[in-house]
């Protein structure tokens, strides 16, 4: 992974990274093997930690060079200090914690900034799977049954924007990627419908 | 006994000997005119002198960390699952550096070496040596071998304080710090069990007050309950429960206060093969050196504020099932590194292990030694 470039960075990571400012400190929740976080440190002079609980994804992480801690997220983040990080991230694991609610008001509390990227479950295919099929929506984003599924609180960009409103976090951007996780042009004149996975960047700053 | 060496075997090793004219003053204020330490090495130094890692020993260690003395040895070296050609760490990429520490009875200056100033042993006079004073001897082994940086300070339990010793008392000298189920500083719960060790040795009646070479005598008793109480800590409810159960030795309750338990007798056996190889003064010096550490108490007790100090890498290793170092003492050292902006990785590997764990061959624990040491390796390929 010595030369992670933009090219092979996944989709919402290359956004993110763009919303990072140069030189900052970031942490970054569920940080899988540590791609964004590598990728940030080479090009970007970002320093930073990952938390991870995957123990193969922990030893990528310390091979490549990453600082990883190896931490539950559901056990809470009290051991970081209050305004300690520039921009606390977490990639596509807010669907998946005992409570998103809380774990966001974390983020905003250590973090001045925070990025949060989700499935978004007010996808067309999603909402036509569950009109048409009557069935719990699964597709390629969304891979487990009902039963089984880590992700045990999905929400829509909706849902999202009500929370952040009901708590007062202010939203200082949000795109959307679309089925093929790209970003792209039309799918902003109805991102609640046609976007897949929504990446939003927050702050309590006023 | 190894019929034939492994392949993946550092072999037969030689320990050799650095004797040091230079007067060290230890953190009591006392002087030790002069000292040896006894060492081995393991892997070849490479010309840049850049990748040589020291290994620092916990308390009943010495400098046998990896292969054999002889061919006829029952064991190899204490460590020797993780050191080797192949092995995570390996000795085809480091040149490993394995000492036995001051106040020990391996081969180094301690109680049972002769006072200069009288010719006998020093035995109780022998000066209580701090992990600082240990780190500072280990700092003139590493002049003595050239070695002006190391590529990594690596060790467990007492072995992890000296690293963390490493990287605030010099801390351009290495450049990653391997700290595995260690603690900044010793809980009152280990302070206790440790004084109880020591009482155990110093109430034994062939003791003398720390005097018992000179009787002829050792205090074997005393060091085996010693070693019975700290072994029984090392190890956790369930790895006891599941190697022992409740077994009786004979199958049957004999109503008699002689050990009937299976793990009784292991206790039993453990002390006192422990008690006829180790020394009873080391037992008591090594013990008041683990209780003493605390760098933290030299930054108005402010671990952010002295670990601030290092300029190393951190990796930071705990077990799950380690009650004696558990978990939370190293997650301590973690946060004070995260909050001291320093870079650190941190594994809890999950273990029955207890803290004896650090010295077992579990998957998970050598994938992230593996995974560490490589890292290391390639930042040697770049200093080269």
């Amino acid at each position: 992974m010595s030369q992670t470039s933009l090219a092979n960075l996944r989709a919402d990571l290359s956004i993110i990274q763009q919303w990072v400012q140069p030189n900052s400190q970031v942490l970054d929740l569920g940080c899988g093997e540590g791609q964004l976080l590598h990728y940030l440190q080479e090009h970007k002079n970002v320093r930073g930690y990952g938390l991870e609980i995957n123990p193969d994804n922990i030893s990528a992480c310390i091979a490549n060079g990453i600082n990883v801690i190896e931490q539950d997220l559901n056990e809470g983040l009290s051991n970081y200090k209050d305004n300690s990080i520039d921009t606390v991230i977490m990639t596509q694991a807010l669907q998946a914690v005992e409570r998103p609610d809380a774990l966001l008001d974390e983020m905003l509390r250590i973090g001045d900034e925070a990025i949060v990227t989700f499935p978004n479950f007010g996808h067309w295919r999603t909402r036509l799977y569950l009109a048409l099929k009557g069935r719990m929506p699964m597709s390629e984003t969304l891979p487990h049954a009902w039963y089984n599924t880590p992700n045990i609180h999905l929400c829509t960009v909706a849902d999202f924007e009500a929370l952040c409103a009901e708590k007062h976090i202010r939203i200082l951007r949000k795109t959307v990627l679309d089925d093929h996780h790209q970003e792209h042009w039309s799918i902003n004149f109805w991102p609640a419908l046609l976007g897949e996975i929504a990446i939003y960047h927050l702050t309590r700053r006023r | 006994m190894p019929e034939v060496i492994p392949d993946d075997s550092v072999g037969l090793v030689t320990p050799q000997q650095f004797h040091s004219d230079v007067p060290l003053t230890l953190r009591s204020g006392r002087v030790l005119p002069e000292y040896d330490l006894v060492y081995e090495t393991y892997g070849e130094l490479n010309a840049e002198r850049s990748n040589a890692i020291l290994l620092c020993h916990a308390l009943s260690g010495d400098h046998h960390a990896a292969g054999y003395h002889h061919m006829d040895d029952a064991k190899p070296g204490w460590w020797d699952n993780a050191i080797g050609p192949g092995k995570p760490i390996d000795t085809s990429q480091f040149f490993i550096v394995s000492l036995n520490n001051l106040g020990g009875c391996s081969g180094s200056t301690g109680p049972v070496s002769p006072n200069p100033e009288t010719g006998k042993p020093y035995g109780p006079d022998f000066p209580i040596v701090a992990v600082r004073d240990w780190v500072a001897s280990q700092a003139q082994l590493a002049d003595h071998l050239g070695i002006q940086q190391w590529a990594a300070v690596v060790g467990g339990s007492l072995g992890g304080m000296q690293v963390i010793r490493w990287s605030i008392q010099f801390p351009e000298r290495l450049r990653h710090a391997v700290v595995i189920a260690s603690a900044s500083k010793l809980s009152a719960q280990n302070i206790a069990f440790n004084e109880v060790a020591r009482q155990a040795i110093a109430k034994d009646p062939d003791f003398h007050d720390g005097n018992y070479l000179e009787h002829n005598t050792i205090p074997k008793v005393g060091l085996t309950q010693a070693r019975m109480l700290g072994h029984l800590t090392y190890l956790s409810d369930d790895a006891m429960r599941q190697k022992f159960g409740r077994e009786l030795r004979e199958g049957k309750l004999n109503y008699s206060f002689s050990p009937e338990f299976q793990v009784e007798s292991y206790l039993h056996y453990q002390g006192e093969k422990f008690s006829t190889r180790f020394d009873a003064n080391t037992y008591m010096l090594m013990t008041k050196a683990l209780d003493y550490f605390d760098p933290a108490g030299d930054y108005d007790n402010d671990l952010v504020k002295c670990l601030s100090q290092a300029h190393c890498h951190f990796l930071v290793v705990s077990f799950t099932s380690d009650w004696r170092f558990a978990p939370e003492r190293s997650e301590e050292i973690v946060n004070a590194l995260i909050e001291a902006d320093k870079n650190v990785s941190y594994a809890c590997i999950d273990s029955d292990g207890g803290h004896d764990a650090f010295l077992l061959p579990s998957a998970r624990y050598h994938q992230v030694l593996r995974a560490y040491m490589g890292r290391i390796a390639n930042d040697v390929e770049k200093h080269s």
